[in-house]
């Protein structure tokens, strides 16, 4: 099975988010870059199903250079190729991220890309849902757990959405977007790692993957800037402490209209 | 113009979810629902109350994502011909709660008719120059980004844990339209088979009150007290990311960016430092009270109250407590 794994460069946040002083984008001088937990479930799901039925992995980013980083990551996690296609960094739209992918996979005949659930920084929801319309293939979202059956060559996606199971049976070639909790990523082995360091990375310019190049700007939608919402902090009242305070906790917790 | 609604319906009322982006979307002008229900299950009183004129009850048989987006591309004025030009701000739009389902479908719709779709907006309002002044949300929730979006069909969803729930202040009469659904077998091929989870019992989005655990909690053995307090207040324990990474609980029990954004009456944060990807899923709740060691844990200072003790220690004498009342 070949595999094609979209993966998106990100800013590591820790305590607080803080931005540019221009407001257009999160400020990177103090902290590093990763992929989103959904992602890097994505490419341990990948990794697994190439173990169990053979063929190869691969991971593609869209972005700068330096996105070559959580590209190596990923071989050093079991991909077995990377490809980068090349941005100056700047955002691009859903439609234009899914167009550019869906042209590497195209141009791959992977069976199957997987992708994470949505991205951490933007949160579109929709990059693996846009390409598989370009690829006319089926997509299922938001899965929790995959099974692929070689002798039908169909896959089973299983996800949870409140309360109910929720079960979606396709066949190959397909889209899916998976979760955290699919599985647990393993950490990267020092193999792996002195792999990835080594690895020739492809590159591929972004123009190249888009047929007209005005689509990288959206006249339809335009950021304006980001902020911090104001409404984060609340103020704590101190009941106490220890089991000292629990009188006072449950006189509180009456007052909130919570107890039966 | 008309604006279209998706509407989820739980338990036959209204999802809460699908309450708020009624409210949202009443703010941008006339609003037609559009529920994948039998007319004679449509809560149409409820509908109303929040201000919906128009109810589209489209025959389904279970939910199929694509299949729900082309019956709803097809309620859409002009499409595919042409989108009728409008004045600024006067375009159809087509919104949904921003939950699994509904930026799903949305999305869906965003890629068959060919326009963008903005996902997590916590307000929308019609531009000065033309389209949509829009707020969404990115990192979850942590930012906000401010957008216009100008497009001949505006398709958003309203996020689930930032936009209230209002009823319209003057609720008229209602007309429902049942609508069938001509679909492909292409489309169909994307439907969910339908069981009840193997959990069960209340869902950690929609629950009134989260018991939540953290690393504070010390082991999988742990949580019976928090357990125990759920089940006395009715609620759900929810957990932080390395509860789940450690294996005590299952990850459909994890609050935050990469699990399940809640919006409880109260969430009980016991043992939970507050990393800033699990305040994303829990900064919906309507108070927070903190059970917390360390009183300069970030938790605290997103709490509403806060006790600063040992969980193994305050929540046994607080169940104790709560069952002598």
């Amino acid at each position: 099975m070949e595999i094609l794994v979209c993966v998106k460069r990100v800013p590591t946040v820790g305590g607080a988010i803080t931005l540019t002083a221009d407001g257009q984008a999160v400020d990177t001088r103090m902290s590093g870059f990763t992929i989103s937990p959904h992602e890097e479930c994505a490419v341990e799901e990948a990794v697994r199903l190439v173990e169990r039925h053979g063929g190869s992995v691969t991971v593609v980013t869209l972005g700068p250079v330096a996105a070559e980083e959580q590209l190596r990551f990923c071989l050093s996690l079991g991909a077995s190729t990377a490809v980068l296609v090349e941005t100056d960094g700047s955002e691009l739209s859903p439609f234009v991220t899914a167009a550019a992918l869906a042209s590497v996979a195209s141009a791959g005949g992977h069976d199957l890309v997987l992708l994470g659930n949505e991205a951490s920084d933007t949160g579109d929801y929709q990059v693996g849902i846009r390409m598989s319309y370009f690829l006319s293939q089926p997509v299922v979202t938001g899965i929790k757990a995959l099974d692929f059956a070689a002798e039908t060559s169909m896959l089973t996606a299983r996800r949870e959405y409140r309360g109910v199971s929720e079960t979606f049976r396709l066949p190959l070639p397909a889209v899916v977007t998976v979760k955290e909790g699919i599985n647990l990523p393993r950490y990267p082995s020092l193999p792996g790692r002195l792999r990835a360091k080594r690895a020739v990375i492809e590159r591929i310019p972004v123009l190249s993957t888009i047929d007209r190049p005005e689509l990288l700007t959206s006249p339809e939608f335009r950021v304006k800037g980001l902020r911090v919402p104001a409404a984060g902090k609340r103020s704590a009242v101190v009941l106490g402490s220890g089991v000292a305070a629990v009188p006072e906790l449950v006189r509180v917790l009456g007052e909130l209209g919570v107890l039966p | 113009m008309t604006v279209f609604c998706l509407v989820e319906l739980e338990s036959g009322a209204v999802a809460d979810a699908s309450l708020r982006a009624l409210t949202l979307a009443r703010g941008l002008g006339p609003v037609a629902a559009v529920a994948f229900a039998p007319p004679a299950d449509l809560p149409v009183a409820e509908l109303a109350a929040y201000g919906v004129s128009d109810v589209y009850a489209v025959a389904a048989d279970g939910y199929a994502p694509r299949a729900w987006a082309w019956a709803i591309a097809n309620l859409v004025p002009g499409w595919p011909d042409a989108f009728p030009e409008g004045p600024a701000g006067r375009r159809p739009a087509v919104l949904a709660a921003g939950t699994d389902r509904g930026n799903e479908v949305l999305a869906h719709l965003g890629a068959i008719i060919g326009l963008p779709m903005a996902a997590n907006c916590v307000a929308a309002a019609p531009a000065p120059g033309g389209g949509l002044e829009l707020v969404r949300q990115r990192w979850a929730g942590l930012l906000l980004e401010d957008a216009v979006l100008d497009a001949p069909v505006a398709l958003l969803t309203a996020a689930t844990d930032a936009v209230a729930a209002v009823p319209a202040d003057a609720p008229g009469p209602v007309m429902v339209h049942a609508v069938k659904s001509e679909l492909s077998p292409a489309d169909l091929m994307m439907r969910a088979e339908e069981a009840p989870a193997a959990a069960g019992g209340a869902s950690l989005a929609t629950a009134r009150v989260v018991v939540g655990g953290g690393r504070g909690v010390g082991s999988a053995d742990g949580f019976a007290p928090l357990e125990e307090l759920a089940s006395l207040l009715g609620g759900v324990v929810g957990v932080s990311r390395v509860v789940t990474s450690e294996g005590w609980r299952p990850h459909t029990q994890q609050v935050g960016q990469t699990g399940t954004k809640i919006t409880p009456d109260l969430y009980l944060a016991c043992g939970i430092s507050g990393a800033i990807q699990h305040i994303a899923g829990c900064a919906g709740a309507k108070h927070i009270v903190a059970i917390n060691t360390d009183a300069s844990a970030p938790m605290m200072a997103r709490a509403d109250y806060a006790v600063i003790g040992d969980l193994h220690q305050v929540l046994p004498a607080l169940i104790e407590a709560l069952r002598a009342r």
